[in-house]
């Protein structure tokens, strides 16, 4: 939290819209540019979102996935350019605004709540 | 002694900006300005050339009369800090007494500059802290001994413990320079200066920032 406004200013400038208004426990479909040499390409991350980091232009998302049998876990720059997109796949219930208790379920204890089931 | 074209200005703090490509740069911002030459140095007349910089504006009944007249002479209103600047003869014929320092007539963004500044005082501090050392065991049997810095020398020989050993004492406050940071980002109209990394010094200190005297870009060697 910056109190000094030469310096909110610089921060002002880079804060961007468009994403969705997702929330911890929402299923996402994260579009990332990643670049390899001089092509770029977009690479789909699709999971829960952990946390939310809100500050200003500093703010950042954890998201998790199971990927083959392993957990994977993407902090995302919430107004970083290279994001292309943020899809809401699900809306889910949860009552804590930190999830990290699901890294330490496995299998069917760890899935969200449905908002659409309740 | 590095005597490349530079600034002085005030530490405001650190943020992060996202680069052309994407990722992140973590930025020490330094605002410089408006900085304003309020008297010269020359070869001729004082032996050395540099050039007398103001920064920051004080109050007319602050100032003292022997500095209101140095202010009086050079036809400026009088100033916060008063520095000089030891830059080379050329550097210093390139600007009059009254004119104003642009930012972006020395640094470009993705060239490499020092920083010097005063670090911040952290009082009397143990070795631990000081020295880095790793203090004693835990545990078999220490008691009163965790955070000591060991023997401080042997018995007869020489008998007297050496000079400059490291031992607890005043830390911090001292001038440091860094060496070889990037520019990030060059904001003459605002006379903001986005250096990439940190840079010694509280905030709202001053700080010397010129170009670099080893690190070159590439195309530069």
């Amino acid at each position: 939290m910056h109190t000094i406004p030469k310096i909110a200013e610089i921060e002002s400038a880079q804060l961007r819209t468009g994403l969705p208004d997702f929330r911890v426990g929402d299923t996402v479909r994260v579009h990332y540019r990643i670049v390899e040499g001089d092509k770029d390409r977009v690479q789909v991350f699709q999971g829960v979102v952990l946390k939310r980091h809100r500050a200003g232009a500093r703010s950042t998302f954890t998201v998790r996935k199971i990927s083959f049998n392993v957990g994977v876990e993407r902090v995302f720059l919430s107004h970083s350019p290279r994001i292309e997109k943020v899809e809401v796949v699900a809306k889910g219930v949860v009552r804590r605004a930190r999830l990290f208790y699901l890294r330490d379920l496995a299998g069917k204890a760890a899935r969200v709540r449905d908002q659409k089931d309740n | 002694m590095n005597q490349n074209p530079g600034v002085f200005g005030k530490k405001l703090g650190m943020t992060q900006i996202f680069g052309a490509d994407g990722n992140v740069q973590r930025v020490t911002v330094v605002e410089t300005g408006p900085l304003v030459v309020v008297g010269k140095r020359t070869q001729e007349k004082d032996g050395y050339s540099a050039l007398i910089l103001g920064l920051g504006e004080r109050a007319e009944r602050k100032v003292n009369k022997a500095r209101a007249g140095a202010f009086k002479k050079a036809n400026v209103t009088p100033k916060q800090h008063v520095k000089e600047l030891r830059v080379a003869a050329d550097f210093v014929a390139k600007y009059e007494v009254g004119a104003t320092v642009k930012l972006d007539e020395i640094f470009t963004a993705g060239k490499f500059v020092d920083a010097r500044g005063v670090t911040r005082g952290r009082g009397f501090t143990g070795v631990m802290r000081r020295w880095s050392f790793a203090g004693g065991v835990g545990s078999h049997g220490t008691h009163e001994y965790f955070r000591h810095g060991g023997s401080i020398g042997t018995n007869m020989t020489p008998g007297r413990t050496l000079p400059n050993l490291k031992m607890p004492g005043h830390y911090g406050a001292e001038t440091v320079s860094v060496l070889g940071l990037k520019v990030a980002r060059v904001d003459a109209e605002k006379n903001l200066l986005l250096i990439e990394g940190g840079i010694p010094g509280s905030k709202n200190s001053l700080v010397l920032i010129r170009q670099a005297v080893k690190k070159k870009t590439k195309n530069e060697k």
